[in-house]
């Protein structure tokens, strides 16, 4: 067991973090942009056309993996809210920092590619359904998570503030996602029925899965990107920072002794 | 009765690595240039502020007294100090409240609405809450600020029965406390200390 | 109890030393009812009335929350009930309690003549009002998580709003669903969720609020 709260104990070090992240910023940038390049052309070019959709239907391989991806944000940066609330962990905010302009911009991808595969696909961009209603919601409270940041002068409350917040979101989530849910059930207009989405075709699956992945990644790759800039800005005084950029930001990185 | 504090606050800088213990019968002043970060420091006794490292222990209960008085404009010095009173889940009588804002001589504007009070009148019937509340650590912000000779006398006069009685207190302040009756000796922390210990 | 009762009190006492500020809220929704009546056409608004005004006793609610920690942030007695209150979440539901007595309850009162106004007929009254008596408490217990966070920056109430709408759909939801539901058990669902929410959000909300007040010192 000893080893794991090592490694706690280390991702608290936001030295250690910069120190060892370089090498996994650019490898999920590499992974991804592959993984994504392969399932991109696989899932654009060589899949068959959908039955009733036509060519509209391909835009899933953006849009899937992005509506996933911003749910997959929130809570992780709900989750290290907790931490920082509890732990008092720096790594912890840095991250929500780092995650929260990230999240934003990916929802408002999903939303994007939603809107526009719904035009061909409902007769119209919008509808209020279920998912799109608490998509856009989703938005709003990453919305909320940046602009409470730059309300306050002070990082430190503001770290705080920001991952109350984030909590507090994520204990409200369920709740919201219910009722928007039951709201859709009662008007839902009948000439639309999203349904359960039909099984989707093998044939599919590959180039969404291998397109899911490499979003995945990229994103990582992005959020430790900005990780890396916050802990540059916050660690600005201290030594290490100095120390490295003396030394010229392409210069070696700076070790971590123990201790 | 102590108080045990190891205090590093460094959102500004402002002062680092600063001990500080309190015991009973204790005056504390502390001194310093403005933005040296004294009321910073009086905050982090009292829990308002997180100092950004170290801990601040409390043994006892403390009152605090800073810049803004606490002091509703819409409510008596009467109202006020109830009102405080009934939030510590307290009974006081009537009389003792009375007797608290006649010795600190608001006791015949105890029923006007503050925000008609002049400004040494407000602070006095905010200094009537120490004696209501009866903790054993005062933490005061400039205390004599807009009070008159009479008033600062009054002030030193409630700090030296204070600790007389165990109690204590830490003070930011330009003007020395410590009254001849007070007896005992006040550690001030010297200014250049805090203010050296910057940026 | 008593603790609770002492902020209560107080702060009715303060709002009422003040009226014509205690009274904003109230003047606000009647305001907002002309508009929209002279915006829509008289009666124009039929079935989907009693939603409407749900929708104004939520912007009543929101424009409200903005003033509850103000005054008691910028006088310092906000410090002094962080200090002296023990336990501090009995003060905070007895500040809320008040500001809801305040702000939302003559919006609720003032609910079915509104719902009348703008819709001519008296059907389904009993439900608006009955929903917004059990979701407008939710909307000030939310709220005064966001009004918390708030209160030290300065900022004005947008970015309150944009903080704490998200959290205010459900309650939304439900309610307005309640009151334009002709159908019974739709009726008694969603009355039943609003209730639900109430009690959770009574149980858990202060805590927070406290916790976002403490935070709020520091700014």
């Amino acid at each position: 067991m000893g080893w794991i709260r090592n490694t706690f104990h280390k991702m608290g070090s936001p030295r250690w973090f910069f120190a060892g992240s370089r090498r996994w910023m650019i490898g999920l940038y590499l992974v991804g942009a592959a993984l994504v390049l392969v399932g991109s052309t696989w899932g654009l070019g060589f899949v068959p056309p959908e039955r009733y959709q036509g060519d509209s239907f391909r835009i899933l391989f953006v849009h899937v993996p992005a509506v996933s991806l911003a749910q997959t944000i929130y809570v992780a940066i709900a989750v290290a809210g907790l931490v920082f609330l509890v732990w008092r962990m720096k790594m912890a905010d840095m991250l929500i920092a780092a995650a929260a302009p990230v999240g934003l911009a990916v929802t408002a991808a999903a939303l994007a590619t939603g809107i526009v595969w719904g035009m061909p696909t409902w007769g119209k961009g919008w509808v209020w359904d279920a998912r799109t209603v608490s998509t856009l919601l989703l938005l709003l409270l990453f919305f909320g998570l940046v602009a409470l940041r730059q309300a306050i002068a002070r990082p430190e409350p503001a770290a705080r503030a920001v991952a109350l917040l984030a909590v507090v979101g994520v204990v409200n989530i369920p709740v919201i996602k219910y009722s928007v849910e039951w709201f859709s059930t009662l008007h839902q207009p009948a000439s639309i029925t999203l349904g359960e989405q039909p099984a989707i075709a093998v044939v599919f699956l590959w180039p969404l899965g291998l397109n899911a992945l490499g979003y995945y990644c990229f994103v990582a790759g992005a959020v430790i990107a900005a990780l890396r800039v916050c802990i540059l800005e916050r660690e600005a005084d201290a030594r290490w920072v100095r120390d490295w950029l003396d030394r010229g930001v392409r210069g070696p990185l700076p070790k971590v002794r123990e201790g | 009765m102590a108080e045990k504090l190891a205090c590093t606050v460094g959102g500004r800088r402002l002062f680092r690595d600063l001990d500080l213990v309190v015991k009973a019968g204790d005056l504390v002043e502390i001194r310093g240039s403005n933005g040296s970060g004294k009321s910073t420091l009086l905050r982090c006794l009292a829990g308002l502020l997180e100092p950004q490292a170290g801990r601040v222990e409390r043994r006892v209960d403390m009152d605090y007294l800073g810049h803004k008085l606490g002091v509703s404009a819409r409510m008596t010095p009467l109202e006020n100090v109830r009102w405080l009173v009934g939030l510590r889940g307290e009974k006081a009588a009537a009389a003792a409240l009375d007797a608290a804002l006649s010795r600190l001589g608001v006791g015949a504007a105890r029923h006007d609405l503050c925000g008609t009070l002049s400004a040494g009148q407000q602070r006095r019937a905010a200094l009537a809450r120490l004696l209501v509340c009866q903790t054993e650590l005062w933490l005061l912000d400039e205390p004599l600020t807009a009070l008159d000779d009479a008033g600062s006398t009054l002030v030193r006069e409630l700090v030296a029965d204070h600790r007389a009685d165990g109690g204590a207190v830490v003070c930011a302040t330009h003007r020395a406390l410590s009254s001849p009756a007070g007896g005992s000796a006040s550690s001030s922390l010297p200014a250049t200390r805090i203010v050296t210990l910057g940026p | 109890m008593s603790i609770l009762l002492t902020q209560f009190r107080r702060d009715l006492l303060v709002a009422m030393r003040n009226r014509s500020d205690a009274a904003s809220p109230l003047v606000f929704f009647a305001l907002a009812v002309l508009l929209l009546g002279l915006g829509t056409g008289a009666d124009a608004l039929g079935e989907s009335a009693p939603g409407t005004v749900w929708i104004l006793a939520l912007f009543a609610n929101v424009l409200a929350m903005e003033s509850v920690f103000r005054r008691d942030g910028e006088d310092g007695t906000l410090e002094q009930m962080l200090i002296h209150a023990r336990p501090l979440f009995v003060a905070v539901l007895g500040k809320l309690a008040a500001h809801w007595v305040l702000s939302s309850l003559p919006v609720v009162l003032l609910s079915p003549l509104a719902a009348y106004l703008l819709h001519g007929s008296l059907v389904g009254i009993e439900v608006l009002a009955l929903s917004l008596l059990l979701g407008t408490p939710t909307l000030t217990l939310i709220g005064a998580i966001g009004a918390a966070l708030t209160v030290g920056t300065g900022q004005g109430g947008l970015l309150l709003s944009i903080l704490v709408m998200p959290f205010y759909v459900p309650v939304l939801i439900f309610g307005a669903s309640a009151s334009t539901a002709a159908a019974g058990g739709e009726t008694a669902f969603a009355l039943l969720w609003l209730a639900a929410l109430l009690a959770a959000s009574a149980t858990a909300a202060p805590f927070a609020v406290g916790k976002a007040l403490a935070i709020g010192q520091d700014y």
